[in-house]
């Protein structure tokens, strides 16, 4: 947890990624707000909000008695929310730094096809 | 939501020195509360006027709906947890136990007991023999297994080291979730205990300073670094809490979410958007208050 920023939306992204890389799959069980509370040392209303922000998505739901799901089908909404989030987060701040550098546009596509291999 | 403690225009002073100054506040059933602020700011002498242990010059102050003064109902679903607690002389650990047992009703003996075994304190010791930090761990056994409906507990951890510290936050979060009670936190060491808390008052020099949510406050700042020049063009129209130069180039920390537009005009700048922590914000925020007090005195 870093505590710059909210931290209900920081719970939130930790489901969402365990969500997309199949740590929780769809129809299984979320852990309790109190079992989010005491691993991560955070307040129980805080932890509660952040499922609650999921909740309120649609990714996840209430089962009455028993406790928080994920939704069927949320896996894939979740990828193309973060589809839609990546050119702005990792690419344009790759092409930003790369300049800085004196990196061409050319060199960096470069730098990709050697990761892709490597 | 029910509000357990109501404070309106409370002041105290001790001869020109004004150690409570107008304050007001409401302190809701049920939430974990932070009460921040430097050394000296206030926060005990407020506090013991909240448990009447002390008189407020004017104002007024209602807990649980009533006034707290020789009023044993209000009291005994108070319990205060004192950064220096004295006990008579001849008491030993288990003398502290029983007495509590007796006045908080609630209390709950097998948790007090697994407390004292996780805190390894020994039983038999006369109080005046434990160390700083033990004493601290009984202060903490007593505020825990006392479950009183109003928990204050005021610099809790002198002595203790981070391991029983870190004990001490997930028994009060363990025990809080089960038992929800109004809990306030004293402290100045904000970046431990921030996470814990639902809500924040910070006071500065008697007076309340902020009083919100605690994650409404993360993320209410940023900072904005890089050459002195370009980081001054940026700030031209924004809300400016601290200015730090280091050569050239400026750090400044500036009131808003640092996320879409000021981001994409920062980085389109060349300069960097760092996180303002909330220990960071606290600090910024006094300062201000500070230099507003003396800005006052002089007018």
């Amino acid at each position: 947890m870093d505590d710059s920023r909210p931290i209900f939306l920081q719970i939130a992204e930790k489901i969402e990624n365990d969500i997309i890389e199949g740590v929780l799959p769809e129809e299984s069980q979320v852990p309790s707000t109190n079992q989010f509370a005491a691993f991560y040392q955070i307040n129980p209303a805080t932890a509660a909000k952040g499922v609650n922000e999921l909740v309120d998505q649609g990714i996840l739901y209430k089962k009455r008695g028993i406790g928080m799901f994920v939704k069927e089908g949320s896996r894939s909404v979740l990828i193309e929310k973060r589809k839609a989030l990546f050119y702005d987060q990792y690419v344009l701040s790759m092409l930003r730094e790369a300049q800085k550098l004196g990196i061409t546009n050319a060199e960096v596509a470069d730098m990709i096809r050697k990761g892709e291999n490597g | 939501m029910s509000a357990v403690i109501e404070v309106n225009h409370l002041r105290k002073s001790y001869g020109q020195v004004k150690a409570i100054d107008d304050v007001s506040f409401q302190i809701e059933a049920d939430k974990i509360y932070g009460m921040l602020g430097r050394n000296g700011a206030g926060k005990t002498t407020l506090m013991h006027i909240l448990t009447a242990q002390g008189f407020a010059t004017s104002g007024d102050l209602k807990v649980f709906g009533e006034h707290p003064y020789e009023n044993e109902k209000v009291l005994r679903n108070i319990c205060f947890i004192k950064e220096s607690q004295k006990y008579p002389d001849t008491f030993s650990v288990k003398n502290v136990l029983d007495v509590s047992a007796d006045f908080f009703p609630k209390w709950d003996r097998d948790f007090a007991n697994s407390l004292i075994a996780d805190f390894q304190l020994p039983l038999k010791r006369n109080v005046k023999k434990l160390s700083r930090g033990m004493l601290s761990s009984l202060g903490i056994v007593v505020g825990l297994a006392s479950r009183a409906p109003l928990t204050i507990f005021d610099e809790p951890y002198l002595g203790l080291d981070a391991v029983a510290r870190s004990l001490f936050y997930d028994r009060l979060l363990e025990d809080y979730s089960e038992h929800p009670r109004t809990i306030i936190l004293s402290t100045h060491l904000i970046d431990e205990v921030s996470r814990l808390l639902e809500h924040v008052i910070v006071i500065d020099s008697g007076k309340v300073i902020l009083d919100e949510e605690t994650d409404t406050i993360r993320g209410r700042a940023y900072a904005v670094a890089g050459a002195a020049s370009k980081v001054e063009d940026f700030l031209r129209g924004k809300q400016v809490i601290h200015r730090e130069p280091f050569g050239g180039l400026l750090t400044a920390a500036v009131i808003g979410a640092g996320d879409g537009r000021d981001r994409h005009e920062a980085e389109g700048m060349g300069l960097e958007i760092q996180p303002v922590s909330l220990q960071q914000l606290v600090v910024h925020l006094s300062k201000i208050n500070q230099v507003q007090g003396k800005e006052g005195e002089r007018a």
